[in-house]
């Protein structure tokens, strides 16, 4: 990518990003009653967002190949379970990271 | 009559103490995101002017790797608007919350990231404390933890000199993370097991560059025909 591209993409995502919170003030101002489909949506999609960007981070896991995606899965068992036993995001997010970092860099 | 600055004081004190774990968290991710970009071998000012002009955690992340990857800016736009799409849901959360705040409004909504959602939305601000200004220094304060964050980080990213190998994984945890939190909070679980479940379908079918947009458009048609099929039982998935 050339640095103009660069600059584009950047544009592109920050003037993404201002539209999705922009949008609902354009488009529902005060007063006005929300159509029930957003509001089924509004309160349906975030659960399979997220679940979509956790598939997406892992996207690149090969399951037959090189570390079979075992580091992978061991350190999403330690967030999973420091999250449940602390329910303390950054501890639960450092704790699975440093996990990860240990297992790739020195054992497999 | 207060005077204004006493007005602007008092919305500081009283806004400062919600936003100290968000300083705690965005310290730790913004500097992770500046780190990450600069092994990725960006310059400090990428992290420094994203983290300013964009404010939203987890596309700037994702971001790393479009600014990787080859030159698609209509993909890098409909990739920000489905990560981002939850922004919308926020704001029509906050159409009344903001309303009143005159020249400010403009700045809560550009600022509305998680947190600042999070604590403007849920925080109980006392009678003699201005609202408009308590939320701007929310926003604010948070918006000024994430761009110093991934600024140090950028910046001292290349004086770090331990081995960075898999610190990518921050991201992953943190998705899992707020995944689980979701997960904790509601009743049913039928669209957090459908967005895993087609996303999967979705990456095995059209691989790993191309998995996201169809994977969006068949969440996007399940649950509105879950909708249709079952009017009522459908509403709290």
């Amino acid at each position: 990518m050339t640095i103009s591209q660069q600059i584009i993409t950047i544009g592109v995502i920050a003037l993404g990003t201002a539209l999705t919170r922009f949008l609902p003030f354009l488009l529902f101002p005060a007063g006005k009653p929300t159509p029930k489909y957003i509001k089924y949506l509004g309160k349906v999609l975030p659960s399979a967002v997220f679940g979509l960007l956790v598939v997406y981070c892992l996207k690149n896991v090969n399951v037959f190949s090189g570390s079979r995606g075992i580091p992978e899965l061991i350190s999403i068992v330690v967030v999973v379970g420091l999250h449940v036993w602390k329910r303390q995001m950054l501890v639960s997010i450092a704790g699975g990271t440093i996990c990860y970092m240990l297992l790739v860099q020195l054992v497999f | 009559m207060q005077k204004r600055s006493e007005i602007l004081k008092k919305a500081f004190c009283t806004a400062f103490p919600h936003t100290i774990p968000i300083f705690a968290g965005f310290w730790f991710l913004g500097m992770t995101y500046g780190i990450y970009m600069n092994v990725s071998g960006f310059s400090f000012l990428y992290p420094m002017l994203m983290s300013l002009i964009i404010f939203a955690g987890s596309i700037e992340f994702v971001a790393v790797g479009m600014l990787l990857g080859a030159f698609n800016p209509l993909q890098a736009f409909v990739m920000t608007l489905m990560i981002n799409a939850r922004h919308l849901f926020y704001g029509i959360s906050m159409l009344d919350r903001y309303r009143g705040t005159g020249w400010k409004k403009f700045y809560l909504i550009f600022g509305m990231c998680d947190e600042s959602f999070s604590i403007n939305y849920t925080a109980k601000i006392p009678e003699d404390v201005d609202r408009g200004w308590f939320m701007f220094f929310v926003t604010l304060l948070n918006h000024l933890y994430w761009f110093t964050g991934a600024t140090l980080g950028g910046v001292f990213g290349s004086l770090i000199h331990f081995n960075t190998e898999g610190l990518d994984f921050v991201m992953t945890a943190m998705f899992v993370v707020i995944f689980m939190e979701q997960w904790m909070k509601e009743k049913r679980h039928t669209s957090a097991v459908l967005g895993v479940g087609l996303s999967l379908v979705c990456l095995l079918v059209f691989g790993a560059e191309n998995f996201i947009i169809p994977s969006m458009l068949a969440i996007l048609g399940v649950l509105t025909l879950m909708r249709k099929k079952n009017e009522k039982g459908a509403e709290d998935l």
